[in-house]
């Protein structure tokens, strides 16, 4: 037990902060009905202006800042890239995806020269040595999934008890009707993409607590992966994402104590197809059925 | 003359003088010269992206495992080919490696020198295609029977799979874990892949114009009229799927020989994202137009483009601006205007012999403005 506790304390915290990214896709894929592959890479952004900013400046401008800068960069995605192409099949949407997240990436490397950049000031307090249970970890750890929960508290609220969320409600069981019913439309996805970057920039600072640098590459995995939590609890439902994103995580860091670190990722896909295969809605997903 | 004649003759003669110019280039240029190293990479690409728009073009799967299967190709290739006398250099962390043949030096043995090592340099490739194919086969009975977006994440997956497999140590004797495997032989210069990607490229136009290609077609337009129509649906994609992998397999194979050394990291999947991107830029549904993207897209990236990311460009020197990573942001910008704006890419869904059309279209309506 007390080999394998620091894996279960470490992944619970790692599944927090895929609950947030997760429920960024689970969102936009509810209305779009797209993978917004850029996500992660917005994920990654945050990490970077993040080190930045920390570095010029004092937290309490940095942190928002952070938060300002990656909601903008959402809003931006949407506008430019997917609302030209809200008529255009499906498949073009996803290519513009694929190519925002190339754009982004390339532009980190541009900016960043291609050096990992260093996370010099973490945030203080939560980057903090605590012992619990005789395991050392940081203050992080324990500070994600009570945020984590709170957050979606609040989210689940917002969702269900706000005109806001009732159209966002509206537009994913019914694109078309919802536009008629004088939903605008446009709004509600731009507020998805907002609450979905806000979240990721929250799950962002606190993933790289965790760690000594961030590169460009560094939002790639935690995307797909959060991508695969948000399909196993069900894409569509937000309580499906946190579930699936926890699992996940508790999963990929018991594969790690257990000396199989090569597999970690590959587990998560295996997840995935298996989940796919025999469950295509998830644990939580509702049933889509497809008319001629 | 009919139209179809002339359009043979016409498609005939420019491949006729693509290939004098490549022999030209070779006998000219020496091997290491960046024109020789462009039609090299170039031509790969194109193979690659010609099999990927085989899938997500014509049959209208759209899949994101061809990094995946590329892998496999490459790693057969340079497994099957590295002289035995090299082996212990290769795999010094695994005694020498587990094989302990070469294909191109048993072929050597009674066929001289360069016939029989180019024919265990063929067999390896071939044997790397029909691997990728095996494993399509084994990935399409779960994953074919998914819907666009979700295939493509499956398939994503699968490679990812693919690749932590063979960066695994217990495979480390035929792998070598997740070190480079090299030393292997290659071609050296630029017709040998021009010809060999230039032949699977035309076994791929015949298969998309046989009956078979129709049924792929028919699937992409409209799945559940295909299907009424008689198309076996299942049978139809995964005949697509294997297909395309095989093809996949091949180019795998022939980056690696062009790469000189190959280990598992570069076949991310941002290099599907970069061949599908190809695709697009040459329009989804057209072999030529993924053909001039490949090349447009290598030339430009390998050589037009350099200046952008050291310092000078078209004489103007700003190495504040013109620093390392500028070429690729310029180029993601490009694509995305192409992505947002030009939606049919070069070519659209035409082919070679279709630029003949043009003329004709324009005089018809001429004729029927007057």
């Amino acid at each position: 037990m007390q080999q394998i506790l620091p894996y279960i304390i470490n992944g619970i915290s790692v599944g927090g902060q895929y609950a947030l990214i997760a429920i960024g896709y689970t969102l936009v894929y509810g209305i779009l009905r797209l993978i917004n592959f850029a996500h992660g890479d917005v994920f990654m952004v945050a990490g970077l202006v993040m080190v930045y900013a920390t570095t010029a400046l004092p937290f309490y401008v940095a942190l928002p800042l952070v938060l300002a800068a990656t909601v903008l960069l959402g809003f931006t995605i949407e506008r430019v890239a997917y609302k030209p192409l809200r008529t255009a099949p499906r498949m073009s949407v996803m290519i513009s995806a694929i190519g925002v997240s190339y754009l982004i990436q390339n532009l980190a490397f541009y900016i960043t020269g291609g050096v990992p950049q260093p996370v010099t000031r973490p945030i203080p307090w939560i980057s903090e040595n605590v012992i619990i249970l005789g395991a050392s970890t940081k203050r992080v750890t324990l500070v994600t999934p009570i945020l984590t929960i709170l957050l979606v508290v609040v989210l689940v609220y917002l969702i269900n008890h706000t005109k806001i969320g009732m159209a966002m409600r509206a537009a994913a069981k019914d694109f078309e009707t919802a536009q008629l019913m004088g939903i605008k439309i446009n709004a509600v996805i731009s507020m998805t993409f907002v609450i979905g970057s806000f979240l990721a920039a929250v799950g962002s600072m606190l993933y790289f607590t965790n760690y000594p640098s961030v590169a460009i590459t560094s939002g790639g995995m935690p995307g797909l992966k959060a991508f695969v939590a948000a399909v196993f609890g069900g894409i569509g439902s937000i309580p499906g994402a946190v579930v699936g994103a926890f699992i996940i995580g508790l999963c990929e860091e018991l594969i790690k104590g257990a000396g199989y670190t090569t597999f970690s990722d590959a587990f998560t896909f295996a997840i995935l197809i298996v989940v796919l295969c025999v469950k295509p809605t998830g644990l939580f997903g509702e049933k889509v059925t497809d008319k001629v | 003359m009919t139209m179809t004649k002339k359009k043979t003759i016409f498609t005939a003669a420019v491949l006729a003088v693509l290939l004098a110019a490549c022999v030209v280039v070779d006998m000219l240029l020496p091997s290491y010269h960046i024109a020789v190293v462009v039609i090299k990479k170039a031509t790969v690409y194109s193979l690659v992206a010609v099999s990927m728009n085989l899938l997500n073009g014509f049959t209208g799967l759209f899949s994101l495992g061809q990094a995946g299967f590329m892998l496999l190709g490459a790693y057969a290739y340079a497994v099957l080919t590295i002289p035995v006398d090299k082996r212990p250099g290769v795999y010094q962390y695994f005694d020498g490696g587990a094989l302990k043949f070469s294909l191109p030096e048993i072929f050597t043995g009674f066929m001289g020198d360069t016939v029989g090592s180019t024919v265990g340099m063929l067999l390896a490739l071939l044997v790397g295609g029909v691997l990728a194919a095996l494993m399509a086969y084994l990935i399409g009975l779960p994953v074919l029977r998914l819907k666009s977006d979700y295939l493509a994440i499956a398939t994503l997956g699968f490679a990812e799979i693919l690749r932590a497999f063979f960066q695994w140590n217990a495979l480390g004797p035929i792998t070598n874990g997740s070190n480079l495997l090299k030393s292997y032989p290659t071609f050296s210069h630029a017709t040998p892949y021009v010809i060999l990607a230039g032949l699977m490229i035309a076994i791929i136009v015949l298969l998309i114009n046989s009956t078979y290609g129709r049924a792929f077609k028919a699937i992409r337009d409209d799945e559940v009229a295909a299907e009424a129509m008689g198309i076996n649906l299942a049978k139809h994609k995964r005949m697509a799927f294997i297909i395309s992998s095989f093809f996949a397999g091949i180019g795998g194979g022939m980056m690696a020989m062009y790469m000189g050394t190959i280990a598992a990291a570069p076949f991310k999947s941002t290099l599907t994202y970069e061949i599908l991107l190809i695709v697009v830029i040459g329009g989804i549904g057209s072999i030529t137009g993924s053909v001039i993207a490949s090349f447009l897209y290598i030339f430009s990236s390998e050589w037009l483009l350099r200046g952008l990311d050291s310092g000078t460009f078209l004489g103007i020197n700003a190495p504040g601006i013109f620093k390392n990573g500028f070429r690729m942001a310029v180029f993601s910008v490009i694509i995305m205007v192409i992505v947002l704006f030009f939606r049919k890419g070069i070519m659209g869904d035409k082919e070679l012999p279709d630029l003949l059309d043009k003329k004709a279209r324009k005089r018809k309506k001429e004729a029927a403005g007057k």
